[in-house]
């Protein structure tokens, strides 16, 4: 009894594993930390976020490795979401969203004022929840980003078209009928329709905000393929609900729960070994998500 | 079996209403049902008034008590009071002849009814209809009797078609341009001698020369004259170039009708009207609803588009906000002439005197902005429907979800590259619904365009081929205020009755057609990716 008490305030339960690939942390609110070594892409420090003064956010630190995948597990209302459109400012257009700390890109604070937000965001692509191609072509709508570029040339755009449809697996479905509405694809071919669009402005980082939760096990299984095959050209951070998706394709993960980091660390280390009681409970489905 | 505790499944309330739905459905469909049969009723009433107009009716011959003969076309027949038979009304026409273009006939007076083939119906230029015999045709001192006459008559009445047609491609191309010419370069107060400017001395000769070949054309046409014979036995002399058709109705097959009915229409459709709007056709009214409609949407749609764009995309969503949103909608109940006041008062006094001040000068004091006109009737029919554009567009951007924005957002669109290249054009279609809306409004509005531009008779439609084509500062005429005219301000509004009904019909149709391009032109760009998702 006093031993599970102990643990649920946080006690580590197995000391500095696999210390010699991880540098373990305790961070001020008693998060476990077991940072990557590879070099980092994100690195977000003492992260605050309040929508209308509630906090979203608390106080998170985290560092997102370059060229991997990176997974956030939580249950719902636990903020990474929020955590995910912090990474591209994309909270800005929300009036009511405070901020505290700081997130930087290799190296340079996206809160610099000398940012052109616009310009962050084509570095930092994202792709949606649920499908969301503009109503126009196929092709039109790849090349929406391109053409927001200005100065590239027919042929120019038709090459990085195509690249970008083969890189997202959907080239042989769509090359007969490009000029077809992105409306008349399925809710899969969408999805990579999007990832397609994203990866065409030659983004650093993708955002992921749970890609296949809206799709089927095939399209779903597509996407997590899709996934491994972009990871040695960009830093991918995933937002899933599915804990064998989480495990499946990510390299780290990060446990959030009530706007706080609860646990990071590679992941086979948080599947297999858990260091906290709640991460624990959590990724085996005895708190409820 | 019942089990001890259980009551039995209560039996369905079956008998008094069918299906059980209750009398909600029924009442519903009654009120769908009922404002569809007014509906229906009104477009049949406006349709058989309207059209029946236009048929060549046939003419009967009466024999009455006393002896007296009646020629005329029966209208209608009443009751009268206290059983005290009924009477029948008759179009009689001959104005010129016996005072009066209607006869009410006892119906039982009438001892003989008959139709003979050799009745006439003369439309003429003045004094309305002619209805009797034709006794013979003088053409240039020759006298025809008979079907040889006809002949003589129909083919003189071709000619005199074409001269006329002639004479007013002649007047309404070279003369009418000359004069405004004149007008312009020579104003009424400016001091000058018209002889000291060579050029003007040219644009006279020029002027007087068409002036002649305008006359010559004019004299061409006479000299053919009609011997009639009313029923009464008088005889009258009526020059052929003051007629514009003669029919023997009584003697037309159904097909010969029914070609005549449409010539009728399509003389309708194309003609100016005549004596004083109570005849004749309606083309420059037609033309001035759809040419101000049209200018009325191109003036609003820009300026509803992007105010709605700042009220929804742009501005902080406060207090201050929400106080303009509401505002907006309460403008759309403002009674429209109220509108026709503000434009009276800001745009033809105000603006339209500056521009004159400025620009026109010279014509001073007869003023061509300062006064009612194409432009000015426009602008306040646009400022009338801008609350519907306004408030259909924000509907239109609401409606557009989150995640379309965030997707261009993420891509490196700044907002404005946001907005013009995927909210604008989802919003498209809602954009339309507001332009049909207004369009809907706007051309069937009259009370404000009283005050800022319609015209009781403006034969010169304000397009046409002299610089600048098109002429915001004329005043045009109006189908919904050519109603008006014809009802309230006609000398004889029995005889303008059959017009005023095809005119009404004619408005719902001009609305109509332009409704149905922009619900086609929605339904194009709706269909174009697909209706997105409603959320």
């Amino acid at each position: 009894m006093a031993r599970s008490r102990v643990n649920e305030a946080g006690e580590l339960m197995s000391a500095n594993r696999n210390s010699q690939d991880a540098d373990i942390q305790r961070t001020r609110n008693g998060a476990i930390m077991d940072f990557p070594t590879t070099e980092t892409s994100l690195d977000i420090k003492g992260l605050t976020l309040a929508y209308d003064g509630k906090q979203a956010l608390r106080d998170l630190t985290l560092r997102i490795p370059r060229h991997r995948v990176t997974a956030f597990i939580g249950p719902s209302g636990c903020g990474k979401s929020t955590l995910l459109r912090a990474l591209n400012r994309l909270h800005d257009l929300n009036e009511s969203v405070t901020r505290q700390g700081s997130i930087h890109l290799e190296g340079h604070d996206i809160h610099d004022p000398r940012v052109a937000v616009a310009e962050l965001r084509r570095r930092v692509g994202m792709v949606f929840q649920a499908p969301n191609p503009f109503p126009m072509s196929i092709y039109d709508n790849v090349a929406f980003g391109l053409r927001l570029q200005g100065g590239l040339s027919k042929r120019r755009i038709d090459d990085v078209v195509e690249w970008a449809l083969k890189s997202a697996a959907l080239w042989d479905e769509v090359k007969g009928r490009l000029r077809a509405s992105a409306w008349s694809l399925s809710g899969g071919q969408q999805q990579r329709l999007v990832i397609a669009r994203t990866l065409a402005v030659e983004p650093e980082v993708l955002l992921l905000d749970e890609p296949a939760s809206a799709l089927d096990p095939i399209s779903t299984l597509k996407i997590e393929e899709l996934i491994g095959n972009l990871k040695p050209h960009l830093t991918l951070v995933l937002v899933t609900h599915n804990m064998q998706q989480a495990a499946r394709v990510s390299d780290y993960t990060a446990f959030l729960h009530d706007g706080e980091l609860v646990e990071y660390g590679s992941t086979d280390t948080l599947f297999t070994h858990p260091r906290l009681r709640r991460t624990e409970n959590y990724i085996t489905g005895r708190m409820v998500g | 079996m019942n089990i001890p505790g259980h009551t039995a499944v209560p039996p369905a309330r079956s008998g008094r209403w069918r299906g059980g739905e209750g009398p909600w459905a029924w009442w519903c469909a009654m009120a769908v049902a009922l404002s569809l049969l007014m509906l229906g009723a009104l477009l049949v009433l406006l349709m058989s008034r309207g059209l029946a107009n236009f048929w060549p009716a046939s003419v009967h011959q009466l024999t009455l008590a006393d002896g007296s003969q009646v020629i005329g076309v029966p209208v209608e027949t009443r009751q009268r009071p206290e059983d005290a038979g009924s009477e029948r009304r008759y179009f009689t026409a001959n104005r010129d002849a016996s005072g009066g273009i209607w006869r009410w006939v006892n119906v039982e007076d009438i001892r003989q009814d008959s139709a003979p083939e050799d009745l006439v119906h003369i439309k003429r230029m003045r004094w309305s209809d002619f209805l009797g015999r034709l006794v013979a045709v003088n053409i240039d001192g020759r006298r025809f009797d008979g079907e040889l006459a006809w002949q003589r008559l129909e083919e003189r009445l071709d000619e005199i078609r074409q001269q006329r047609q002639l004479r007013r491609e002649l007047e309404a191309t070279q003369i009418i341009p000359l004069i405004r010419r004149l007008e312009s370069s020579n104003g009424p107060e400016s001091n000058h001698d018209p002889g000291s400017n060579s050029d003007d001395v040219r644009i006279h000769q020029q002027l007087a020369e068409l002036q002649q070949q305008a006359r010559d054309l004019q004299s061409g046409m006479t000299g053919a004259v009609l011997i009639l014979e009313t029923a009464e036995g008088r005889r009258l002399e009526q020059p052929l170039e003051e007629v514009d058709t003669v029919l023997r109705p009584n003697a037309m097959s159904a097909w010969q009708k029914v070609g005549r009915w449409s010539s009728g229409v399509w003389q309708y459709l194309s003609e100016g009207p005549r004596a004083a709007n109570t005849a004749g056709g309606v083309w420059p009214a037609i033309f001035g609803t759809v040419l101000m409609v049209i200018l009325m949407s191109i003036l609003v749609t820009p300026f509803g588009v992007l105010a709605a764009v700042y009220l929804n995309e742009v501005a902080h969503q406060g207090r201050l906000t929400r106080l303009v949103r509401i505002g907006v909608r309460n403008l759309a109940g403002v009674p429209s002439i109220v509108y026709g006041v503000f434009g009276l008062g800001v745009f033809v006094y105000g603006i339209g005197g500056q521009l004159d001040e400025w620009f026109f000068a010279e014509t001073l004091p007869s003023p061509t902005f300062g006064t009612g006109g194409l432009l000015w009737a426009s602008l306040t029919l646009a400022l009338l429907t801008l609350p519907v554009v306004i408030v259909a567009t924000e509907e239109g951007l609401a409606r557009i979800p989150m995640h379309q924005r965030e997707g261009a957002l993420a891509l490196g669109a700044t907002h404005l590259e946001m907005l013009t290249r995927v909210v604008l054009p989802m919003a498209m279609p809602a954009m339309l619904t507001g332009v049909i809306l207004a369009v809907a409004r706007a051309a069937g509005e009259v009370a404000p365009l009283m005050l800022v531009g319609v015209a009781k008779l403006a034969p010169q439609v304000p397009l046409d081929g002299e610089f600048p084509w098109l002429h915001l500062e004329r005043k045009f005429m109006h189908l919904g205020y050519h109603i008006y005219d014809a009802a309230f301000h006609s000398s004889d509004v029995q005889a303008a009755l059959p017009l005023i009904y095809a005119t009404a019909l004619l408005l719902v149709l001009v609305i109509l057609v332009l409704n149905l391009t922009a619900i086609f032109l929605r339904h194009y760009l709706r269909t174009r990716h697909g209706a997105f998702a409603r959320q």
